[in-house]
């Protein structure tokens, strides 16, 4: 590459002698220039918002490249290349997830009124009703699975820290990995496949949607709470033993309650992962438009199934029903939002500072 | 107080670099004590027969389909060729979206890690994490909504003018409810929790390394290619396996947004599309008695062999980082 300038020519792999960064005005005049430039492909070609967005960015980035590599050398241009791409590629994943929380909240917000959360869907044709059954409905089956999975997650967690050792630990560490994995629709066929066995064909309750969500639960609460329990320093413990506590008391007494606050917070965050299961409560718990409140007898309808069948099987009058679906869309998004933001919570007023 | 004994059993897999040694000291041995360390290994043992339970009840329900004739399974050739375009469907869409999540993927974890200021970048990664965990309801009724009427005025242009390729054959469906649609709404589910993995594994480069190539004067660019790229690679590749494991058993938001009607076909904008083995399950299990739920089942026993191998290979290959920098460090 031939220099034009009077500065020494130069090898592309090498700074140039005297390191001359870009002055600070060439990035926001390149900038401009690639939005005019996608402006006016936009009244050549006729192309949308999106893609006048992305020509002014691939625009963007090929000047940048150009003229770094003049002034700054092939290193510096690809640099700046990069940070450019980077940049892009994060606005670019920005953009769906942005229009999805708008679209739920802007929708949403039409039913987002009292009768929603006090009357249920028995006898309603069109408009009006409300979701009351299906929120009771998720609080009861979500309710029951953590009274499932916190004990059996606990416990678990706890042999893995504090007793498992060889082969037997090696195993459950590996299939709590492996349950990580597991489709949520496979834990819904476990599930009926598992009740089937007693109750017959067609069996439909809300206790099998919580076993369903217990499967997709426990590994998470194990992972969580061992990882809290791997934190809890050594010396501790050893400062108990030396006291002469037995080591289940120690458990009990010491190392619990220093992870406790890590421990609500993983909770949380399992609770907020499954809250929102649609799949194995379709399977399992079937839906209804009437309040039950008994998860051992008959179908139960819950936030996420509502949702869906509102959405997915709206009446002839469709209007409503998709009004009551986006709405119990925003609902279910407020309640793993709020749960999320708790455990960041309780982590937070408890938490060491640093780090990111 | 006894000497603490070394800890190598319990995790090889995933040894934790500068962990403390942790006391294997024997305190008092007392009921409590049994109780205790019995009901604790009760549990993992509980882990253990609730998995075997899946695949057992899986299995017994499939077993009806084995002994079915070829007629009394929907379609004309048996359970395998009711099954060949669901697994089709599944592996397609669950691929595509890879595709699409992977790259956007590392990009945004390496903004976040390394390109956004600091302050700036613990926000943005609460935000992926708080995106990671909205139901998949929700993807769902958003691809139906926007995203597929949205993208139909493309999907014609591309079956105009790339009509040529197989995957962009005409005509282009109406909907826009396509094999594609339903790949970019989950490659949009899976890109929170792929780029909070290599978001993870980014930040965890050591600092050394970084350092080192900055003090050897590389550019920015450079000391990511050199330090935090290698060792992230397999850290990412992992991700990435889950991320495919997270496709291939999503149920409600292909099935919202999918508008399956057709069988085996390369055509990704067209109107018969494939569909997959959980859409296929969630949509017909409500209807189905007899036979047809054995079916159905079976179905699902596939796909959970099919994630179940993903993930193994995605373990085997975060297990293979462990030991590397275990060797490093």
């Amino acid at each position: 590459m031939t220099a034009t300038t009077t500065r020494p020519p130069r090898t592309d792999d090498a700074l140039p002698p005297v390191y001359r960064p870009l002055p600070s005005w060439v990035l926001p005049v390149l900038g401009a220039a690639a939005v005019l430039l996608a402006l006016g492909l936009r009244a050549l070609l006729g192309s949308g918002p999106v893609l006048t967005v992305v020509f002014a960015v691939v625009l963007f980035t090929i000047m940048v490249n150009v003229v770094s590599r003049r002034v700054e050398g092939q290193r510096r241009a690809a640099d700046r290349t990069v940070t450019a791409v980077v940049s892009a590629m994060f606005a670019a994943a920005m953009v769906p997830l942005l229009s999805l929380v708008y679209t739920v909240v802007g929708r949403g917000s039409a039913r987002f009124d009292l009768d929603f959360f006090t009357l249920t869907m028995r006898n309603v044709v069109g408009e009006g009703g409300g979701a009351q059954h299906a929120i009771l409905g998720t609080l009861i089956i979500t309710g029951l699975a953590t009274l499932i999975s916190v004990p059996i997650g606990m416990m678990t967690a706890i042999y893995l820290v504090e007793y498992g050792r060889g082969k037997l630990a090696r195993n459950v560490t590996f299939l709590v990995d492996v349950m990580t994995g597991i489709p949520s629709i496979v834990a819904g066929l476990f599930a009926y496949a598992l009740f089937v066995l007693f109750f017959g064909p067609g069996v439909r309750f809300g206790i099998g949607g919580a076993v369903a969500l217990s499967v997709l639960m426990v590994p998470v609460v194990v992972r969580a709470v061992e990882e809290m329990l791997k934190l809890v320093p050594a010396e501790l413990r050893e400062a108990s033993y030396a006291l002469g506590v037995p080591k289940w008391r120690t458990i009990l007494k010491v190392v619990l309650p220093a992870a406790a606050a890590g421990i609500a917070t993983g909770i949380t965050l399992a609770v907020a992962r499954v809250i929102g299961e649609t799949a194995p409560l379709l399977l399992i718990v079937g839906t209804t438009s009437s309040l039950n409140l008994d998860p051992f007898n008959g179908r139960m309808a819950t936030l996420p199934v509502f949702t869906f069948y509102s959405f997915f099987t709206p009446g002839a009058n469709p209007q409503p029903d998709l009004d009551r679906a986006w709405t119990a869309a925003l609902v279910l998004m407020l309640i793993v939002l709020g749960l999320n933001l708790g455990a960041r919570l309780i982590a937070k007023a408890f938490a060491p500072k640093g780090g990111r | 107080m006894t000497a603490p004994t070394p800890t190598t059993g319990r995790t090889p897999e995933v040894p934790p670099p500068g962990e403390p040694a942790r006391p294997r000291s024997r305190p008092a041995q007392r009921l409590g004590d049994r109780v205790f360390s019995g009901l604790s290994t009760a549990a993992g043992v509980a882990i253990l027969v609730v998995l075997a339970g899946v695949a057992l009840f899986l299995i017994i329900e499939s077993i009806p389909v084995l002994g079915a004739s070829a007629e009394q399974i929907d379609g004309d050739g048996g359970f395998f060729s009711y099954l060949a375009p669901l697994l089709f469907g599944t592996v397609l869409v669950a691929v595509l979206a890879l595709l699409f999540a992977t790259p956007l993927a590392i990009g945004i974890a390496l903004f976040i890690s390394h390109y956004a200021p600091r302050r700036v970048a613990r926000t943005l990664g609460y935000l992926t994490d708080l995106l990671a965990a909205i139901p998949s309801v929700i993807y769902g009724l958003w691809g139906a909504t926007v995203l597929a009427p949205y993208v139909v005025p493309s999907y014609e242009w591309l079956a105009e003018n790339l009509g040529f390729i197989p995957f962009f054959a005409g005509p282009a469906s109406a909907t826009g409810r396509t094999i594609l649609t339903a790949a970019v709404v989950l490659a949009v589910m899976i890109l929170p929790i792929m780029a909070a993995i290599n978001r993870e594994v980014f930040l965890q480069t050591p600092a050394l390394h970084e350092e080192a190539a900055l003090a050897l004067g590389a550019t920015r660019w450079e000391m990511i290619k050199m330090s935090v790229i290698p060792y992230g690679k397999s850290g990412v590749i992992g991700g990435a396996m889950l991320g495919l494991g997270r496709a291939l058993g999503e149920t409600i938001a292909v099935l919202l947004v999918l508008s399956a009607s057709g069988g085996i076909s390369f055509n990704l904008i067209g109107q018969a599309n494939p569909p997959t083995i959980p859409s296929n399950i969630a949509a017909q299990f409500a209807e189905a008695t007899g036979l047809d739920v054995n079916v159905l089942v079976a179905t699902g026993l596939v796909l959970f062999l099919l994630t179940f191998a993903v993930n193994f290979a995605a373990r085997a290959v975060i297990a293979r980082r462990a030991e590397f920098d275990g060797a490093s460090g």
